[in-house]
């Protein structure tokens, strides 16, 4: 151990999420840990920030730092080894925090990195409050046992073609792999690729936790069940068949209006869940906020997040919880009520003046002076849900913008001409001015 | 210009929302100032002394943009004006309004110009001759409200400045008038 190991720096989104590659999900989170050089009385920290928030996932260690929005990462495949837990009886250890060390591989420049040439021990140190070392280092292993990134990495392989006998990892790769030549090279790699299926399914299938963390691979094993089916023999299997593609259609379609490949649970976040819930959602909100002008009524935003998620629902409630969380982080999107009690979520920056600004030059077109405007014509003009437009209306009425007209068509909105008028000069209308436009336009059309 | 009989509209009456009671405190505010004053002129203008809900005030609505004030809102103008001292309210259920489109105070000032103007100090009126007679056509006092008038003479009567007696038939009573 020459130099101090380096890790490289990992992406975050403006919520402090984890930006996650595709095919990698998130698994367990755990706060206020370090990591520290091992050996030598006196450690060295790894990280430039302390007591960070660890991100586990399929494929690599997260190191987050909300405080300076900064990550830092280990890929799981640059892991060479985990030393089990000590139990120490001593009552040092009783009182010390938690550690969990860690051989990792390093690059001739201190990288930490897979297929290094030399190797380091880390120290991960937990010093949140209600860690439980056993269970972090449980889910821990099960996580690196499960080697998501391999088949991610050999799928890729799978699809380019078949040459060479290259493996994801040189120095975590256990499996075996033979050359591959000819056509005997060719059906066999057919067999190792439909021997492992297989034996994904059975695991999948015993144990429901495995199952889960399996989701994403299943999906993509329905496809291609999906696709053998349509094309092969499906004259011959008749309507049976179209019953399970219809289903599996189902599940695919179901699926694909993910946008979430990670969902944070309960379990994955334990005691953050709401924290983590809360970031995910200002990052989630943010293309549905586009798409629909600058603000969604909450109610929108729960059928759209959870449908994104598609499994883990979350309640009104954490719905919620999660955006009264965001005015405790720096996040660019906000809750709002309405004095109906109607409630929104806008972007920071959205500008209630700008949108009067436009409400009030409508109410002064002819048309508007002439019969008003309802809130289904606001939201046409508006481009805005029809809901929220009358929100917009109603708010521009309490600002003495406009005046309400109740009548047998409706609730209709007229610009206020109430400040116009002189109570000692009711007859007189100034030449100039909002009066007398009103008056132009309503005297024309007779 | 749009009348209503005799009576001149202001261009606003053909605003739809001026006859839909307004929730906005300050744009209420101006809306029930402006109500107060019209309904005022008007009833100056015709001579209309009371207003009855259960009945069709013509004011109270605009055929021509198809709108009309809600119950609510007429009770709401009414008893703004009852506030100021400009209206009474006869009943208890609030149904029927007496329009005091000039204050007893001002009546009695009336009276007391009139007579002095027309040189009638000393001489006897009936109550009748006062409301329709020769002498006052053409003046604010034609058509006056019985009831208002009585008001205001009893009012200069205990001014000191007349006298209130029965008179010769059952029903009429005379005034006398001092300098």
């Amino acid at each position: 151990m020459t130099s101090i190991p380096r890790l490289p720096t990992a992406s975050l989104t403006t919520s402090c999420r984890p930006v996650f590659f595709s095919g990698e999900v998130e698994r367990y989170l755990l706060p206020g840990v370090d990591l520290e050089s091992d050996g030598s009385d006196r450690p060295t920290l790894l990280l430039p920030f302390q007591s960070s928030l660890l991100v586990i996932t399929s494929h690599r260690l997260v190191f987050v730092d909300e405080a300076s929005s900064s990550a830092r990462e280990i890929a799981l495949s640059a892991i060479i080894h985990a030393f089990p837990l000590k139990k120490s009886m001593s009552i040092r250890s009783m009182f010390a925090s938690p550690r969990v060390r860690l051989q990792v591989s390093i690059s001739n420049d201190g990288t930490i990195s897979e297929k290094g040439t030399k190797s380091s021990v880390i120290t991960l140190v937990m010093r949140g409050k209600n860690t439980d070392p056993d269970v972090f280092y449980g889910k821990f292993m099960e996580v690196l046992r499960s080697r998501e990134w391999e088949l991610t990495a050999s799928a890729d392989q799978g699809s380019t073609g078949l040459e060479g006998s290259s493996s994801a990892s040189g120095v975590n790769d256990l499996r075996i792999t033979m050359p591959v030549v000819g056509v005997s090279g060719i059906l066999r790699k057919e067999q190792e690729i439909w021997e492992s299926t297989d034996k994904n399914l059975q695991d999948a299938f015993q144990d429901l936790n495995a199952l889960m963390s399996k989701a994403k691979e299943m999906v993509q094993l329905a496809e291609k069940m999906r696709q053998k089916l349509l094309t092969t023999g499906s004259n011959s299997q008749g309507s049976s068949n179209d019953e399970e593609m219809g289903s599996k259609q189902d599940m695919q379609d179901w699926l694909l209006s993910v946008g979430i490949a990670s969902p944070v649970t309960k379990e994955t976040a334990g005691a953050l869940y709401h924290q983590q819930l809360s970031r995910q959602l200002a990052d989630f909100v943010k293309t549905p906020l586009e798409k629909a002008g600058g603000m969604i009524t909450l109610v929108d935003v729960y059928c759209l997040f959870n449908r994104a998620r598609g499994t883990e629902l979350i309640s009104p409630e954490d719905l919620l919880q999660a955006c009264a969380l965001w005015e405790k982080f720096d996040v660019p999107v906000m809750m709002r009520k309405f004095d109906s009690g109607v409630k929104v979520i806008q972007n920071k920056s959205h500008s209630d003046d700008e949108v009067f600004a436009r409400i009030s030059s409508l109410a002064q077109k002819p048309d508007a002076l002439r019969k008003g405007v309802s809130p289904s014509d606001a939201a046409f003009t508006l481009g805005i849900a029809p809901a929220l437009a009358k929100e917009h209306l109603l708010s521009a009425e309490s600002r003495g913008l406009l005046c309400r007209d109740v009548s047998a068509e409706g609730l209709r909105f007229y610009i206020n001409l109430f400040n116009e008028i002189d109570s000692a000069n009711i007859y007189t209308i100034k030449s100039h001015g909002l009066l007398n436009a009103w008056h132009l336009a309503t005297t024309v059309s007779g | 210009m749009q009348k209503l009989g005799e009576f001149k509209l202001p261009p606003f009456f053909n605003y739809p929302p001026y006859f839909t009671l307004q929730p906005v405190r300050e744009t209420r505010e101006k809306q029930v100032q402006l109500w107060k004053d019209l309904i005022l002129d008007f009833s100056r203008n015709q001579k209309i002394f009371l207003i009855s809900l259960e009945e069709d005030f013509p004011l109270f609505s605009n055929p021509s943009i198809e709108r009309s004030l809600s119950h609510e809102a007429k009770v709401v103008f009414l008893s703004a004006l009852v506030t100021d001292g400009r209206a009474e309210w006869m009943d208890k259920g609030h149904k029927k309004c007496l329009i005091l489109w000039m204050r007893i105070q001002d009546w009695a000032d009336y009276i007391l110009r009139f007579v002095r103007e027309n040189a009638l100090e000393d001489g006897v009126m009936t109550v009748e001759d006062i409301r329709s007679g020769f002498e006052t056509r053409g003046t604010e006092l034609a058509g006056i409200d019985r009831g208002v008038l009585m008001r205001a003479l009893k009012l200069l009567e205990q001014k000191g400045k007349a006298v209130i007696f029965k008179g010769s038939s059952a029903d009429d009573e005379g005034v006398k008038f001092s300098a």
